[in-house]
């Protein structure tokens, strides 16, 4: 049956204020540093199933673009959503214009930009502290304490100028993302430059509290930058895409100084049986399990705001990216402290499995809450009514939902049989497989994952297609979702 | 539980009060977790024979930080059967006392480095390094021939001195010889000046690497591979000493 498509609508404008035009930026960039992010891990995936990639070039090897990848979907892709989005949100939950106004949103923005530029360069040119997604050298984490105290500054003196009584839950989560980033990025990097005109330093901390310290930074990595500021994200865009309030306000005050009091204490799971000392690892690993309670609560709060609007995930694409990446982070959330378990830990340590764990948390709660926020946002800050295509949302969160799919299950189970072929011995009491061995029979496992990558990556590629033509002011001709959906009368007899 | 959600009020109307609050909540855990680091003796063993890296070493160590080989290997072998079966005695703390930073790594793509030193020539870590395929076929480490071509770009005086305001215990006499012991743990030779090295850095592995008589990146980086794992003697460690 022939479906007559509808012609396309004309195009609708909004007015765009001071807010908008001072997000749009930010949103840009997180789009731009985003296909970077995706492009160069899958880069560096194929690298491991075919080491040719290398290129026998120093930029190109996977120890430099290893970093570049990951600070490039941390700190860039990530960065740019979250300080975008906060403030958006700041602005619009307190009525108060941004505290520094647009110079100061400026002076953010680009200096920001020149961190990351800054960062990038040094990790393709080898310029680099060797600490994990805290490699830039002193002159770069001087300058980011620079720009993330203006930040801070920006945020909270807009929170002062505010008209309403309550600061709204969001904020809570970004102020404590803010303040803790910086608490952490200036203990980590306290550094002694080898010369003021030089980029090289030495670290103050040396050996086990070296260990210690990093890891209390790069597990707040992941639990202040990469969840309480996305649940700063979760807790104003998702009542916001399906129209009704959040479920519980209580359970967001307990969600909140729960989770900021327990995460920073599960650092030390990552150096489980290693020289730091047993007591650390017992304190570290009980943190992480505790830390399953207000991860859930946070879950149970985002997912029951859509009661009585589930049907929306039918018609509403973005609403779906939205509520899907809650129910990663519920995954991601269970697993963690399942692997902070130090027995459990003795396996999956080293293995792939932390990759994939790293990854279901990375692809499936940040950049899907951030798809989710970036398509709620883009139309409002170029003063479009809608999207170019709701379709191509949908077509973005099946490609990137089975890229995600193909990427952990293949680590999950290369990083188990790794751990299991590693601790091995044979009938006669020998080790059964060299180290070697081991890496071969990942092959294929790497080549799925780098095809998980690609569907990633294309998921991104369809989202700035659809943005590029939302900006223009452009609306595709389709059926919408909703007509699909209605009930269809019943055929004749 | 009214008068808990009463009191909160003045979180979610004051935002220094917030602020603050948020502060102390995120530093407690830090705070309990890295300051008796610091202050428990026991943290680091006692054990003979850990000593600041030679200017070579330092050097290579520097080299391994820049090319992130702490992204493929570790340098930490666990308390396991398996893991001491296959690469040696587990590490201690004490064998990274003088390491800013720390390199135990988090990934095992490639074997745990915590022990290589000694365990293959020089010739084979150049071989391996120039062409990771031509000696071990199935590997998908990358290529770094390069480091072959390039001089060592290395001011060991300097930097050893900024190792001294971190912590590290280098004497006056080892940064008056530094560049000397640089040039003489890089060549095939056997005079006063290897004694002076040998001295001052015991078990240090010295020789050519890369077939030049300049001293290149390769050599730099071998000679700290070379001393990863062999600073202490672990027939002559008692267990008390290692008791944390």
């Amino acid at each position: 049956m022939a479906v007559a498509l509808p012609v396309a609508a004309p195009v609708a404008w909004t007015r765009v204020g001071p807010l908008e035009d001072m997000v749009r930026p930010f949103v840009l960039a997180s789009v731009f540093w985003g296909i970077v992010a995706f492009a160069a891990g899958t880069y560096i995936a194929w690298e491991l199933a075919f080491p040719a990639l290398n290129l026998d070039l120093p930029w190109t090897t996977f120890g430099r673009l290893r970093p570049l990848h990951t600070s490039a979907a941390i700190f860039a892709f990530g960065g740019n959503a979250l300080i975008g989005t906060s403030l958006y949100v700041v602005q619009r939950t307190t009525k108060a214009p941004l505290f520094g106004g647009r110079t100061m949103a400026s002076f953010i923005f680009w200096g920001y930009q020149i961190f990351i530029v800054m960062a990038a360069v040094g990790y393709v040119t080898g310029v680099t502290q060797g600490k994990e997604y805290a490699e830039p050298e002193w002159y770069a984490d001087l300058w980011l304490a620079v720009i993330w105290i203006a930040y801070l500054i920006a945020f909270g003196g807009t929170i002062m100028r505010r008209k309403e009584p309550h600061i709204y839950v969001a904020n809570w989560f970004y102020l404590a993302f803010i303040i803790t980033i910086a608490m952490l990025h200036i203990v980590n990097n306290l550094a002694i430059p080898v010369s003021l005109t030089g980029p090289e330093s030495y670290p103050v901390f040396a050996g086990v509290q070296s260990a210690m310290v990093q890891w209390w930074y790069g597990h707040n990595a992941v639990g202040f930058f990469l969840t309480a500021g996305f649940l700063g994200m979760m807790y104003y865009f998702i009542p916001k895409q399906a129209e009704r309030p959040v479920y519980s306000y209580r359970l967001s005050i307990i969600h909140f100084w729960s989770l900021i009091f327990i995460y920073i204490w599960a650092g030390p799971h990552h150096l489980h049986y290693t020289a730091l000392p047993d007591w650390a690892q017992v304190l570290g690993a009980t943190f992480s399990i505790m830390l399953w309670m207000p991860s859930w609560g946070g879950m149970i709060n985002g997912l029951m705001t859509l009661s009585g609007a589930w049907d929306k995930l039918r018609t509403d694409p973005v609403l779906r990216f939205m509520v899907v990446s809650v129910a990663f982070y519920g995954m991601a959330t269970f697993e963690g402290p399942l692997m902070s378990i130090r027995q459990v830990n003795a396996l999956s340590h080293y293995t792939d499995w932390t990759i994939g764990h790293v990854h279901s948390g990375a692809l499936g709660w940040v950049a899907f809450i951030t798809f989710g926020a970036i398509y709620h946002l883009f139309p409002r800050v170029y003063g479009r009514r809608d999207l170019y295509s709701s379709r191509f949302v949908e077509y973005h969160f099946w490609t990137a939902t089975l890229g995600i799919v193909l990427y952990i299950s293949s680590m999950w189970v290369s990083g188990i049989m790794q751990g299991l072929m590693w601790r091995a011995y044979d009938e006669n009491g020998f080790l059964q497989y060299a180290f070697i061995e081991t890496v071969e029979a990942m092959h294929p496992f790497y080549i799925i994952r780098a095809l998980g990558g690609v569907l990633f990556l294309l998921g991104g590629l369809i989202m700035v297609y659809n943005l590029y033509r939302t900006a223009k002011g452009e609306k595709r001709a389709e059926r919408a979702l909703a007509e699909t959906f209605a009930p269809q009368p019943a055929a004749a007899e | 539980m009214s008068w808990f959600w009463d009191k909160h009020k003045i979180f979610e109307t004051k935002l220094p009060v917030l602020a603050v609050g948020t502060l102390i909540t995120v530093s407690i855990g830090g705070i309990v977790q890295i300051v008796p680091l610091f202050t428990i003796e026991s943290t680091i063993e006692r054990v003979e024979g850990v000593r600041p890296y030679s200017p070579l070493e330092l050097a290579g160590r520097g080299i391994y930080l820049r090319e992130g080989c702490y992204n493929c290997h570790s340098q930490m072998i666990r308390t396991f059967r398996d893991e001491v079966d296959r690469y040696g005695h587990y590490s201690l703390a004490a064998e990274s006392m003088y390491d800013h930073p720390f390199q135990w790594g988090s990934k095992r793509t490639g074997p745990d480095l915590a022990r290589i030193g000694g365990k293959y020539s020089n010739q084979w870590h150049q071989a391996h390094l120039t062409d990771p395929r031509s000696v071990v076929s199935g590997s998908i480490m990358p290529p770094y021939r390069f480091l072959n071509d390039d001089p060592l770009d290395f001011d060991a005086a300097a930097h050893m001195r900024t190792q001294v305001e971190v912590g590290v215990p280098y004497t006056d006499a080892m940064i008056e010889n530094a560049a000397v012991d640089l040039r003489t743990q890089a060549a095939n030779v056997d005079d006063e000046n290897l004694e002076g090295l040998l001295e001052r850095y015991p078990n240090a592995w010295h020789g050519d690497s890369d077939g030049t008589d300049e001293v290149t990146e390769m050599d730099a980086l071998v000679a700290y591979l070379q001393i990863l794992g062999r600073m202490v003697d672990f027939t002559d460690v008692r267990p008390e000493e290692l008791v944390q």
